[in-house]
């Protein structure tokens, strides 16, 4: 598969995604300047975290309207994967593409930590390989990535699934001291109404490997991979056919 | 010649250009709105609280913007900040914003 990392002036997890796509499952990723207006041949997008133009005016704000993010929306719009981590997640939501915003966390300071999550549907493009009551143990590194969405914004995200991970505590419960940052419903992670798009503040590609103290992030990425080869063999007959 | 005069004499004539080709200024105030939480207002109130200021209600922390504007009429002005507000400058979602065109 080929995936496209965006790099953003102060993305400084980009080099981590491209590791993690590259050296942990051996596929190709390259990395795209925000002033590219194309995505070229990419399969996935996945979006890095960092403090894109230094998080001047909100977090996002100035990122959502770089050349790069144009042909995002295309491809978002055509069904096209789209994967935002952290600051990733905010550029989304300021895009346009996610719902709702990510806004200062509740204490005021900056949470670097490991947290549990739990998924909340596998019927997601980036779910669809974690087991029903496996809680995920990954990084957050964020400041602002307290999830607002107004009460009706909140019901359709609940009636449509689109609520992919909650920050839990070790049992699974979504208690108010599990909630590193205040989020509304213990929201960590979300996908948009035609679940292509999805963003989540905690790093998956920071847990990969064991070394690093945990791999559950892998599930995540192994997620994304099996609905791409899935896309692919369905594409395949179809373009066999024409061939012929 | 002292070349500080020469520096002051500079800086005041492009200042003066300066001034006469921004004629207006739009100064805008983004405040989050109601429903969001507002954590650095209620640590800012409770602050004002503990240093001994009575009668200290909720407070907003919000931001200021100030917009030197060349060559408009008020009118194109107010409709030109008002796009701004509404695609960049706020988050719709979060915030609520108003301004004067001076």
């Amino acid at each position: 598969m080929n995936f496209a990392v965006l790099q953003f002036p102060a993305s400084n997890c980009d080099q981590d995604a491209v590791h993690v796509l590259r050296n942990v499952f051996g596929h190709s990723a390259r990395l795209l300047w925000h002033k590219e207006d194309s995505l070229g041949d990419a399969d996935a997008v996945v979006i890095p975290g960092g403090f894109s133009y230094g998080d001047y005016l909100r977090t996002g704000a100035i990122a959502r309207f770089s050349p790069v993010m144009e042909a995002v929306q295309t491809f978002a719009a055509s069904g096209g994967l789209v994967l935002g981590i952290c600051n990733g997640f905010q550029i989304l939501c300021e895009a346009g593409l996610l719902p709702g915003a990510l806004i200062r966390n509740r204490s005021l300071q900056f949470r670097c930590e490991h947290i549990f999550l739990k998924t909340i549907t596998a019927d997601s493009p980036f779910t669809n390989q974690i087991p029903a009551e496996k809680l995920l143990r990954v990084p957050i590194a964020h400041g602002e990535g307290c999830y607002f969405a107004d009460e009706e914004t909140l019901s359709r995200l609940r009636a449509n699934d689109q609520i992919l991970w909650r920050y839990v505590d070790a049992r699974g419960e979504p208690t108010e001291g599990a909630n590193p940052n205040g989020s509304l419903d213990s929201i960590a992670g979300i996908c948009n109404e035609s679940r292509n798009v999805a963003g989540l503040m905690p790093h998956p590609e920071r847990a990969c490997e064991n070394i690093l103290g945990c791999a559950d992030g892998r599930l995540i990425f192994e997620s994304l991979l099996h609905a791409l080869e899935t896309r692919k063999s369905l594409a395949a007959p179809q373009s066999a056919a024409i061939a012929a | 010649m002292n070349p500080l005069i020469g520096k002051t004499v500079a800086g005041t004539s492009s200042c003066c250009r300066r001034r006469s080709e921004f004629g207006l200024k739009a100064k805008i105030i983004i405040t989050p709105k109601k429903a969001v939480v507002d954590p650095q207002g209620k640590t800012v109130q409770s602050a004002l609280a503990h240093m001994g200021y009575a009668g200290v209600g909720a407070v907003h922390v919000g931001k200021y913007l100030e917009i030197e504007l060349a060559g408009a009429d008020k009118e194109t002005a107010r409709k030109q900040i008002d796009d701004a507000c509404h695609k960049i400058l706020s988050n719709p979602v979060i915030e609520e914003y108003r301004f004067e065109i001076e």
